[in-house]
């Protein structure tokens, strides 16, 4: 039992290529798509605070300073955005090959992926990768005082896979045990809470570092949102008829 | 019957997990290793990912 393939020469494991190669079509198409209107969003609604923040950073700008610039410091430079665009881009469809491989198991067991439910996979995505770390390791902007970044790194990574694992078993599981697991895996990694530094010696207002954090979260789960959207419909698209 | 179904089920979970391997890579390249090059270039995104960046 061989499914058709548009190949001239078969491997050892055409059905299992086929499928990887469905996941990874859509996955690239998905979050190239999406993670070119998260640079969008994140060009026109985070990037304004950041470089107002860099002011402070490097001492242009002091807090309590006499005389605090306007916002519309920066502007537009071209190579620096370009990258953000492409590591936007990058982060995105790293997302998407993430989300597609889980959308891929959930149809194998008879879960409908249309793209309505790929908002809601999107939004989850959002939730475990974006809001559950920063619920205690709040968006950075460049500047605020933080602890050792390997530490960071190391709870984010703990915290985004708990999160991702509550998520899916409050999704997909119907035994109550599992979804209190699910709520102790989400609440666990605050209780032992995100690395902290010593003393708080940023030099960034406050209000600048709030606007940023929120401003962060907001593209972020708009862009996740239009993410499980196309992955779903691209993913629909490659799998209709095969 | 049940074959088939099992040999079905293995041929979408090992496609699946290569899959979100390499997401976690692309992540990792994107948003995490501190190379110098790459942290400057990916800067501004990593911030706005909410990634733990300096």
């Amino acid at each position: 039992m061989t499914r058709p393939m548009t190949r001239a020469t078969p491997t050892a494991f055409p059905v299992i290529e086929g499928m990887f190669t469905r996941i990874l079509s859509s996955a690239l198409l998905a979050g190239f798509c999406a993670g070119l209107v998260a640079a969008a969003l994140q060009l026109l609604f985070v990037q304004p605070v950041l470089l107002h923040a860099e002011l402070y950073e490097s001492g242009a700008l002091t807090h309590f300073g006499a005389a605090g610039a306007p916002p519309g410091a920066g502007g537009i430079e071209l190579k620096r955005d370009a990258l953000s665009v492409l590591f936007m881009a990058l982060t995105y469809v790293g997302h998407a090959l993430i989300l597609v491989a889980g959308m891929s198991v959930a149809a194998e067991n008879r879960v409908a992926i249309t793209p309505r439910a790929g908002i809601v996979w999107g939004v989850a995505g959002f939730a475990a990768s974006q809001l559950a770390p920063a619920f205690s390791l709040p968006p950075e902007v460049p500047g605020v005082a933080a602890a050792d970044l390997a530490a960071r790194q190391v709870w984010w990574w703990g915290t985004v896979a708990a999160a991702g694992a509550a998520l899916a078993l409050i999704a997909f599981s119907r035994k109550p045990l599992f979804w209190a697991l699910a709520v102790a895996l989400i609440v666990a990694p605050h209780l032992v809470g995100a690395p902290q530094p010593d003393s708080l010696t940023g030099p960034v207002p406050p209000e600048i570092a709030a606007l940023f954090a929120a401003r962060a979260l907001g593209v972020g789960m708009a862009a996740w949102a239009v993410l499980g959207l196309l992955c779903a419909w691209f993913w629909q698209r490659e799998t209709a008829g095969g | 019957m049940t074959a088939l179904a099992r040999s079905t089920a293995k041929s979408t979970l090992l496609p699946a997990l290569m899959a979100f391997g390499l997401g976690l890579g692309v992540i990792t390249v994107a948003g995490h290793v501190q190379a110098t090059a790459l942290h400057d270039a990916a800067h501004d995104a990593r911030h706005a990912n909410g990634f733990p960046c300096h």
